[in-house]
Order: structure tokens, then sequence, then C-alpha cells
């Protein structure tokens, strides 16, 4: 165990940047989101929430895929992949995290996406305990340990001071390069800051939610009942829900023409969109209703199903803050039976 | 270093040959560059066809894997990258990628079956290519019989295939039939729905549906009503996609991704799915 000031954090974020590229929360025009440091950038790296989740780093929000060169009825295919080179993730959260696992169970399998598999790899990810969760934190309810993230490093803020562990052999090579700037840490102290961290998320407000008492049969059984038209009337179908999700990877792909060649690349999706499943044929989700259902079923039921038991979902709030109608996946949770009683 | 196989990279391929079917149904015979057929697949599997700057989309391939020189797929058009398609002549360059999908069970459930082909319309392309491949494999199945329908005579797609190769097939039985009276018409004339009841097929036979949702639903009622079990009834489903290997989310019914798990489903397992399809 190792730890730095807080106050003497700039060198670090300086020290890493010199080694590789790192990325981090820095706040721009009042939001705080995960973005490349640069000398003068405002980092805010206890900001609890960021605006959108780290999930950027490794599945962009648009990403180039191919181009292509046509010649008349010719074709030509330019792969436009890189090779990705070593970049440092710092600041992460246990919830955003665990959304990598979520995300890995989707473009790792069978066949591979070799545009986030090699994204994967190159990152390096510093998590950070949370020390201040708030009220619309509740990642408890996916036994996630906002006190003890994974990550190849792990630190957690303790009154002035950061401490710093590396758990995997990546991690271990990034600290020898940095070793300087620390000092040893013990881990007592840390033993206690998560106690106390444990301690404020078991009262927190959402502590009640309990997605093992969700009644999945229920779910199936009532995929027309009139709850899902009263959970999704006040819905806009503005899919920011979907954009701010660590977990949410639906895409569309898409071509643009860039001078003599044509780009095709992929961008976010939301199956809140009424486009996402049109086809020239019909479309199988034609009121907003269906498709706030399939969102949550897609979380709740069908991914679980599909991955082992783990959910889609990993309680950061996200959602909970951001939605205009103030709807949320709590809410529905709620519905369907998923409280302590 | 060498780039790891990426599946959305689809390869370049040609088209060889254009066969206008219907007023709107063309069938596009389909090589690699190097001449060669561009993949190996199974009947009732699919493939993602782009024309860059238009867009991709994804089709069946109508042409049994019995056929060793190319991949052939017939496409109706309605939309941007079918009508493009329609547009184009021989020796213009196309990109594919794929099979995708999982097959109709032709080499396990099938295998020994009396067979019951019901198609309408554009739905014959997924089934000729089982068809195909059971008359190449003739001794593993058992009789065939094919009821297919459509608006009208012009509207039939591979009619030529249809009379001068199966009705020709040793225990092969083809059913024809019209929606509406039409001149030069001999044939019979009404809805596939009701004609699969007067065919009056042993229900002891597996039957394979696919066509428009609305001669799906009636079919099916039909074939319970004479007595053909869940089980023994598959069909083919179809929906938006865009990546083709269960990742971009879009064709995701119930716990199932339509391009991944299906497009070939069995009644029974399409029964526990929503009904979002």
């Amino acid at each position: 165990m190792l730890k730095i000031d807080i106050s003497s954090l700039p060198l670090l974020y300086e020290k890493i940047a010199s080694l590789y590229p790192l990325v981090l929360p820095i706040k721009k025009a009042n939001e705080v989101n995960y973005d490349k440091y640069s000398n003068g950038a405002e980092v805010s790296l206890f900001t609890l929430k960021t605006n959108k989740s780290p999930k950027d780093m490794f599945f962009p929000q648009t990403e180039d895929l191919m181009k292509f060169k046509v010649d008349g009825q010719k074709i030509e295919i330019i792969d436009t992949r890189k090779e990705a080179q070593p970049f440092v993730v710092m600041g992460v959260k246990a919830c955003d995290y665990k959304a990598f696992e979520v995300l890995d169970r989707v473009f790792l399998v069978d066949p591979i996406d070799t545009y986030y598999k090699t994204k994967r790899e190159a990152g390096i990810i510093i998590t950070l305990a949370c020390d201040r969760p708030e009220e619309s934190c509740f990642c408890k309810a996916f036994n996630i340990d906002a006190s003890s993230p994974l990550g190849d490093i792990t630190t957690w803020k303790v009154g002035d001071k950061l401490f710093w562990k590396a758990n995997t052999q990546k991690g271990k090579d990034l600290t020898e390069k940095i070793k300087d700037l620390f000092t040893e840490g013990d881990e007592k102290t840390v033993e206690k800051a998560k106690q106390e961290i444990t301690e404020t998320i078991s009262k927190l407000p959402f502590s009640n939610i309990d997605v093992n008492a969700l009644s999945k049969d229920e779910m199936l059984d009532t995929f027309k009942s009139d709850k899902w038209s009263k959970l999704s009337e006040a819905c806009l179908g503005c899919g920011t829900c979907t954009f701010v999700c660590p977990t949410c990877q639906c895409f569309d792909i898409r071509e643009f023409n860039a001078n003599d060649k044509i780009m095709r690349f992929r961008c976010w999706d939301s199956c809140m969109y009424k486009d996402f499943t049109k086809t020239a044929g019909g479309q199988p989700r034609p009121t907003q209703m269906q498709r706030f259902r399939q969102r949550f079923m897609h979380k709740l039921v069908y991914y679980p199903e599909n991955n082992d038991g783990l959910y889609s979902c990993v309680g950061c709030g996200r959602c909970v803050k951001k939605c205009p109608s103030h709807l949320n996946i709590v809410k529905v949770i709620k519905a369907f039976g998923g409280e302590k009683k | 270093m060498e780039k790891e196989f990426e599946a959305l990279i689809p390869q370049v391929c040609v088209i060889t040959d254009i066969r206008k079917d219907t007023p709107d149904v063309k069938t596009f015979r389909v090589v690699a560059l190097d001449g060669k057929k561009p993949f190996i697949h199974k009947p009732g599997q699919c493939a993602m066809l782009s024309i860059p700057g238009v867009g991709e989309a994804l089709f069946s391939i109508t042409s049994s894997p019995t056929q060793t020189e190319y991949v052939e797929f017939s496409i109706k058009k309605c939309g941007c990258v079918t009508e493009m398609l329609h547009s184009f002549e021989v020796g213009q360059q196309i990109t594919v990628r794929g099979p995708y999908g999982r097959c109709f069970p032709v080499d396990t459930v099938f295998k020994g079956k009396d067979m019951l082909f019901i198609a309408g319309g554009i739905g014959l392309a997924p089934l000729r290519s089982v068809i195909n491949y059971i008359r190449d494999n003739r001794k593993d199945y058992g009789k065939v019989a094919i009821v297919y329908g459509s608006r009208s005579a012009d509207d039939l797609v591979d009619y030529k295939e249809i009379i001068d190769e199966w009705q020709k097939e040793k225990d092969f039985d083809v059913y024809l039939t019209i929606d509406r009276e039409q001149e030069g018409w001999t044939g019979h004339v009404g809805f596939v729905p009701n004609y699969v009841k007067e065919v009056n097929i042993p229900n002891t036979y597996t039957a394979v549906l696919c066509g428009p949702p609305i001669m799906i639903k009636f079919t099916l009622q039909g074939l319970l009503e004479l007595g053909f079990e869940k089980k023994n009834i598959y069909t083919t489903l179809e929906l938006r996609m865009k990546c083709g290997i269960g990742k971009c989310g879009r064709c995701n019914v119930g716990g199932k991704y339509v391009c991944k798990d299906g497009p070939v489903f069995c009644m029974t397992e399409l029964d526990e799915l929503p009904d979002e399809y």
C-alpha cells in the first residue's frame, strides 16, 4: 500500500501523462466528464458521478470502422484499424468498472469485436473507492462493493491522502515507474475508510433495493401488464438514459462521404428511439411503452438470462439523475417487487 | 503485425449474373474476387450485403450449400439498398460478410422426415436453399410437399426452376397458387393459408413456413387445426439488424438475437419469446 498527498496529485498527473495518455474526470463548461489530461486541465478526480461514464474510452460514442474507395463498379476496402497504444484511465468508480465486465460479455464473446478489444487491452485502469456515495447510488443492489473496486490499481481518498494499491501486473509496472512520488501507506487506515464507506452505503435511500427479490417470472408473465404503461407514461423517448448508461451498448452503423472515400463508422444508438427497429416491412415496437419495456427487460431479465445472472445495470444512478421525466430503473425494479421486505 | 480478423469488415465480391424473377424481385449471383464462393454456408443462413455510400442490409442466402460455384440472393426492391442493387449490372462489386445465424436443422431434426414447405412471395428465398439442399441429398429425406403462393403469376419467384426441376423431382409435390384470377393461369387461385388446408398434407410432415407475417399467422392456425405439432413447425424471423453478430442490440427479442440465435426458429421456441417480431 502506497500513499500520496492530495495536494501533490498534479505532480502525479504530470508524471503519468509523461508516460502514457491519461484520461480522468475533467471539468469543462461546468460538466465533469472523462477526458484526456493536458497541462492546465481542471481535473476533478473526486467528482462522484461524471456526466457520462468512462465507457467512451473503450466503446467511443462514434468510431470509424473502415473506409471504402469506390471507382466505377470497383470497390476497395481500407482497414483503418490502428494498434492501440497503452493509456491510463484514472478515477473509475466501482460501478463503472463493473460495467466494463457487462460490455466485455458482449464485445469479447465470439466473434470478438477487435475495435473494442484492442482498446480494452491497452487500457490501464485506476479505480477510486467512493468516499461519499450519494442518494442516487444503488450499486450494492448488484453486489458491487464501492469501497474496494478492482482494476489494475485501486485508490482510496482518506483525509488529505490518496492511498494506492496495484492489483495486476499492468498496475505494478505503472506503479514501478512512478513510485518516487509515493510513501508507504498504512493498510489499516484504508480498512477503516472502507468500513466507513460500507456504512454510508447501508444508509442510502436505495439500500432497500433487492434485485434478487425481483420476480422475473412475473416480469415475463406480466409482459403485457398495465404496469408498463403506467411506468412509461411520461417517457419522452429522448434516449438520455441510454447515453449516460455505462452498460448500454446498442449501436448503429452508418456511412458518410469524405472527399473521394466513404467512411463507415459506428455510433451509439438507443432502443428508446422509434427508428431503432423500424424496417421496410414494419415496426415491431411501435409504441414508446414497448421500447421502454424492452430496455428494462433487457437489463433485468434478458441479459442476466444469457450471462450467468449478471445484471446489465450497475446502480450508478445516472439515469436517476438525468431523466427529464424522473423515470428510472429503480422505479421499475420496485414496481416488480425488487424491494427488501 | 497481422491484424486480427474483424467480423464487421466485409470482403469485396462481384455480381456475375442477375436474373429478373418478378417485376420487383431479382436474383443476384455473387462470387469473391478470386472467382470462388465467398463463404461456406448452411441452408437458412443470411449474409450482410453492402453498397458503400448507400448502406448495408441482411439477406437470406437463397442458393443451396451444395452449389459449389457461387452464392445467390433473391432480393425484393423495397428500400435504399435493394433499390440500388436492382439498378446494378453484371460486373458490379458489392461487399459481403457472413454467413450469419442458425440454419435449418437439415443435418439433425429434418433428417429422414417428410417435409412440407409453405412460402408466400419473396418468402421462397430462404426456403429455396433448403429445398435444393434436400434435392441434392435426396436419400436423407422423405417426401417433399411445397405450397407456394404469390399475388399474381408474375410474382412467383424462381418460376422456371419450380416448373422445370422441382415438379419433375421424384416424391416432390408442388402446389402453386395466386391470390386473384389471372388470364392464362390455369392453376389454383386463393390465399396460401386456405390452400394449405385444401391440399391436406398429413400432419406427420415437418412444416417450414416463410412469408409475410399475415400469411404466417393464418397458415400456422391452419396447421394447428390440421393437427400439426408446434415442435414440427419452423419459420424464420426478420428484424432490423446492423452488426449481424449479436452486438448492436437491434434484433433482440426476449433473450434471443435474431441474427445469431435465428433467423430460424421452431414454433415452440417462438412461444417462449415475447410477441415483438
